[in-house]
């Protein structure tokens, strides 16, 4: 029971990392036709941001609200990255889909590059609070304190998504921009606003995804992002490709199957069933979960 | 009057002068040429797949074209729309409601209304709610679970939510029950008295009622254009370039 309970949560951790990425992910590809392997870059800007706050800027640290600053510098700068790919790269290619990914695959590469370049490919040891090390009982089981750390931001982001989306005027135009971009055009509204807001935002979750992820692990490296960008995008297909809601469903369930397969069988079959719950979901709903935007 | 200062019933409204149209390879206008008359309805004829879609669908910018479109402003002032990007085309005060409906499925009948909300322009939604009391009733109803003549009384709410100059309306009729036909020729009929309405259309009864000019495009290019009745009381050019007759002699 207890090793089903430490199971559980952890998979569900692992959900929220997935769920902060592919969030961003899932919006940007629904409301701009861009899928955008410079994702994963942003997550790594964001874990080295914190990183070298905490390392190097006044007031930041790890612990308590020193760390929190130190979050909210790696945060800043993956938004300020992601809101500038966007503008300078992303915008001048607009409608050129293919065009697009290729830039943002070369972006990728070029980014992680940069980083290696600047702070060596060797892990770094990340600096986090202590309580986060510390453990909780939860129904019999020692819980990590960071898998609630985790499981608590991406609830939080979720739902300041779907408020966002379902209560303001810019949240309408993303929704109807996502079902119908061209319309939404034809009804007066500059919709390339929104690609930038929803670019930038994207851009904030995966650098938070960064950060939280190295509180997970304990360490960062450069190839990080890339590799949970994998995971990421077959959270988005699974969840129907633009879909919040449905995007948050497909992490809980891949981060869920992942966990207790690498457990129950063995190491690395959780991977390989996430790609097989991937064609089961699409071969029983082609569209994925869900097809609504929030 | 010159026409440099005073745009008046009568006066050329939008103007598209050689305008091409390419698209995935196949050159589908070839030249369009056509003055859409202030005050008036314009019916815009022609065989499926003539270009009448792509040829609205120029003006509006949805689809780059070469050549030269032309709006005549409220102060007289002729604005250039090719080139322009096509929200910026709408705030002119160009409304469209295209061929299929496009109402967005997953947003209420409120909300599909809010976003047609166009800034710098007054809301008439008192306006909307009168000629269509039941997007009232079903504004928290999802716009994709209506029936097809319930969205297309939204997509013409929205033409008639904001103050327009032109409207752009594509096949309104098409798929309608008869009864509904004659709701929506009405209620262009009452739009048409304060706006002028480039008008696509199948139904020659509905022309019959509204036109008071008609354009005819073939192949992508203007095949003939001049007074509407003057082209429905010629059955025989009719058929020549419709491919039908037009019925009767009584308006809807
Ligand atoms: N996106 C497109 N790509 C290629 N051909 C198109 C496209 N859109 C329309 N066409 C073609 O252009 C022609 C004119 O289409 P359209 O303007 O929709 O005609 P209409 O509205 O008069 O029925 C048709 O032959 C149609 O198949
Ligand atoms: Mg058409």
């Amino acid at each position: 029971m207890s090793t089903f309970v430490l199971l559980a949560v952890t998979g569900l951790g692992l959900a929220a990392l997935y769920f902060l990425v592919a969030s961003g992910l899932s919006l940007i590809f629904g409301l701009m036709g861009v899928l955008n392997f410079a994702h994963g870059a942003f997550l790594t800007i964001g874990a080295y941001g914190t990183w070298w706050a905490a390392e190097n800027l006044p007031g930041a640290g790890d612990g308590g609200w020193s760390f929190v600053y130190a979050v909210v510098f790696g945060v800043a700068v993956g938004t300020l990255v992601a809101a500038l790919v966007e503008l300078l790269l992303i915008r001048p290619l607009y409608e050129r889909h293919i065009e697009q990914v290729l830039v943002t695959v070369g972006l990728s590469l070029a980014l992680v590059a940069l980083v290696r370049a600047i702070w060596g490919s060797d892990p770094r040891p990340f600096p986090r609070p202590a309580w986060t090390q510390r453990t909780t009982s939860l129904l019999g089981a020692q819980v990590p304190n960071d898998r609630f750390l985790l499981v608590a931001t991406a609830v939080l982001v979720l739902v300041a998504v779907l408020v966002f989306l379902r209560t303001t005027r810019v949240g309408l135009v993303i929704r109807a921009g996502v079902e119908n971009r061209s319309m939404v055009t034809a009804l007066g509204i500059d919709v390339r606003k929104a690609f930038t807001l929803v670019f930038a935002v994207g851009g904030a979750f995966a650098a938070l995804a960064g950060a939280l992820g190295g509180v997970y692990l304990g360490s960062i490296s450069p190839g990080q992002g890339t590799s949970l960008l994998i995971f990421a995008f077959i959270v988005v297909v699974i969840g129907g490709m633009s879909s919040i809601t449905g995007t948050a469903a497909a992490a809980v369930l891949v981060g869920l199957v992942q966990q207790f397969a690498n457990y129950y069988a063995a190491s690395g079959v959780g991977d390989l069933s996430v790609v097989l719950l991937l064609a089961v979901v699409l071969l029983a709903r082609p569209g994925g979960l869900t097809a609504r935007v929030a | 009057m010159s026409g440099a200062t005073a745009a008046g019933r009568g006066d050329v409204l939008l103007r598209m002068s050689d305008v091409h149209v390419r698209l995935s390879g196949s050159h589908i206008l070839q030249g369009v040429d056509l003055a859409v008359r202030q005050g008036g309805v314009t019916a815009l004829l022609g065989r499926n797949g003539a270009g009448k879609t792509t040829t609205v669908k120029a003006a509006l910018g949805l689809v780059p074209s070469t050549g030269l479109v032309e709006l005549t402003g409220a102060d007289g002032r002729v604005h250039r729309l090719s080139g322009r990007r096509t929200h910026e085309v709408v705030r002119l005060g160009v409304g469209y409601a295209p061929e299929d409906r496009e109402v967005f499925g997953g947003l209420t009948v409120a909300e599909n209304l809010a976003l047609a909300e166009r800034r710098g322009s007054a809301h008439h939604h008192d306006r909307v709610f009168e000629l269509f009391p039941e997007l009232r009733t079903r504004g928290r109803q999802l716009a994709g679970t209506l029936s097809g003549g319930q969205q297309q009384m939204v997509a013409i709410a929205r033409l008639l939510l904001n103050d327009n100059r032109l409207l752009l309306v594509d096949e309104p009729t098409k798929g309608l029950a008869p009864l509904l036909v004659a709701e929506v020729a009405e209620v262009l009929a009452r739009a048409a008295e304060e706006v002028t309405i480039l008008l696509v259309e199948q139904n020659l009864t509905v022309v019959r009622r509204l036109a008071t000019d008609a354009v005819v495009v073939d192949q992508g290019r203007v095949a003939w254009s001049g007074s509407a009745p003057d082209l429905l009381a010629d059955a025989d050019r009719t058929r020549e370039l419709l491919g039908v007759a037009p019925s009767g002699g009584h308006a809807a």
